[in-house]
């Protein structure tokens, strides 16, 4: 039997790969990917809670331009009235009003089962601008049972502060994501997030304060500036699902880890119902707790002045739990008579947020001696309504 | 060895089609496809929720949405 040179082998088997990988990427069946939904949407926002309310409105358009470029525009407004327990600790009983105005572009590119899409987001506040650019690709396989997706952004702000025109500032951050969402079985679906985002700059909040133990009276405070790090890394990892139920009605859960280099570790728990109901009408119940431990330089008392490189008293920066309840109600209308419409909905959504804060104590509570304030509680009230219209 | 494990698994992978026969036919998908199923069911709706714990909370990302500035006072 002729024996085949080494080298020869090699390089048949070389071409033979280059050759089945050509044939596997011309054999993968017809488009699964698909463009966003041509859809409007109108929407009234309330958040009241902890002496902060801010509203708005906010509108977001999507629209297919050709069979494989689509384009969405979003406008969104907060009205901010505050005189939350920050403003109120560091500037005594005042209440400040601003507003935020963020505009959004959205352009997404469908090539057979890869859809590619680019952003970019504007945020002006009269102290804070932000802008924001970001560009992912997301790839359908496995007989479309698998998406998977990556993405990259990139946001650069500027901080101001009001009252104090010779401040200024800046940051920015890089944001990597990868997902892989699943088609299990023809009632499940499960997807699988991870995200790692680096910060750089001026990273403050800069009306907060921290305060530490006046030595010349231990009962009292004395307010100073707080000192972030100017770098911050963080990851978190998501695992969702939903599960079709036989009748009809969809049940899903959602759990989250993630921690960063400040030393915050945290997680959260989501599960919630959707139920359609009665030909036109869908209810939504849901329920959301959330867990972190603070900042390794966060303290809401310090001992005396600059005892730490680094400190801070912002009250996210703390530990603390959120338990949160929700419910939604919408109705949907059908299409009209003209075709223009396919169908719209009118939508309610309301949130309670329960922050019980473990280590932030009330500083307003002047009868108490620093430190022994009564801890910290947070109720609040997030409402939604909402009109959609699909065409 | 390793190339020509990779070549069996390619040539299978071509003749099938595509590398992994769907378990779940795409005729069987009409459950995966109703909007109750969706991720981001109502994407407006979405993004303002996460901007509200953003907000509020210590952690970031893997939300499947986005949020933006800072409105965080």
């Amino acid at each position: 039997m002729q024996k085949v040179a080494p080298g020869v082998a090699v390089a048949v088997t070389r071409a033979l790969l280059l050759f089945s990988l050509l044939l596997l990427l011309a054999s993968q069946p017809a488009r699964g990917a698909v463009l966003p939904v041509e859809r409007a949407d109108a929407l009234y926002h309330s958040y009241d809670g902890g002496g902060i309310n801010i509203s708005g409105p906010a509108v977001l358009v999507r629209k297919s331009i050709t069979d494989s470029l689509s384009a969405s525009a979003k406008y969104y407004v907060d009205t901010i009235s505050s005189a939350s327990i920050d403003v109120e600790v560091i500037l005594g009983a005042s209440r400040y009003e601003e507003e935020r105005v963020e505009n959004s572009f959205t352009l997404d590119y469908l090539q057979h089962k890869t859809l590619i899409s680019l952003g970019y987001t504007n945020s002006k506040e009269n102290d804070f601008l932000a802008d924001t650019i970001s560009f992912s690709v997301s790839q359908d396989m496995f007989g479309d049972l698998t998406t998977v997706s990556m993405g990259y952004a990139y946001g650069s702000n500027k901080v101001g502060k009001t009252g104090d025109p010779s401040f200024s500032a800046e940051s920015r951050f890089d944001n990597f994501s990868t997902s892989v969402s699943q088609i299990l079985t023809k009632n499940l679906i499960v997807a699988l997030a991870f995200d790692v985002t680096s910060d750089a700059g001026f990273l403050n909040n800069p009306y907060r304060k921290i305060r530490y133990i006046d030595p010349n009276d231990s009962n009292n405070f004395i307010l100073d500036s707080e000192v972030y790090p100017k770098t911050r890394t963080s990851t978190a990892l998501a695992v969702r699902g939903r599960y079709f139920l036989p009748y009809h009605a969809a049940l899903y859960a959602e759990y989250r880890l993630f921690q960063d280099s400040w030393g915050i570790n945290s997680n959260n728990f989501e599960v919630g119902y959707t139920q359609p109901f009665a030909e036109h009408w869908k209810a939504n119940l849901h329920v959301r707790n959330y867990s972190q431990s603070s900042a390794s330089f966060y303290s809401d008392l310090f001992p005396y002045a600059n005892a730490q490189n680094f400190m801070a008293r912002d009250k996210e920066l703390s530990t603390y739990t959120n338990l949160s309840f929700g419910f939604g109600i919408s109705y949907e209308f059908s299409g009209s008579e003209t075709g223009f419409i396919d169908k719209s909905s009118i939508n309610f959504k309301y949130d309670m947020l329960n922050i019980i804060y473990k280590d932030f104590r009330d500083a307003r509570q002047t009868a108490y001696a620093s430190g022994s304030e009564p801890l910290y509680r947070l109720n609040a009230n997030v409402m939604q309504l909402f009109f959609s219209l699909w065409f | 060895m390793i190339e020509r494990l990779l070549l069996l698994v390619l040539v299978y992978a071509s003749l099938t089609g595509c590398s992994i026969e769907p378990w779940v036919k795409p005729y069987e998908r009409a459950n995966l496809a109703d909007p109750i199923m969706s991720f981001s069911e109502d994407p407006l709706s979405q993004g303002y929720i996460h901007h509200v714990l953003q907000a509020r909370e210590g952690a970031r990302g893997a939300e499947g949405g986005s949020g933006g500035g800072c409105g965080c006072n």
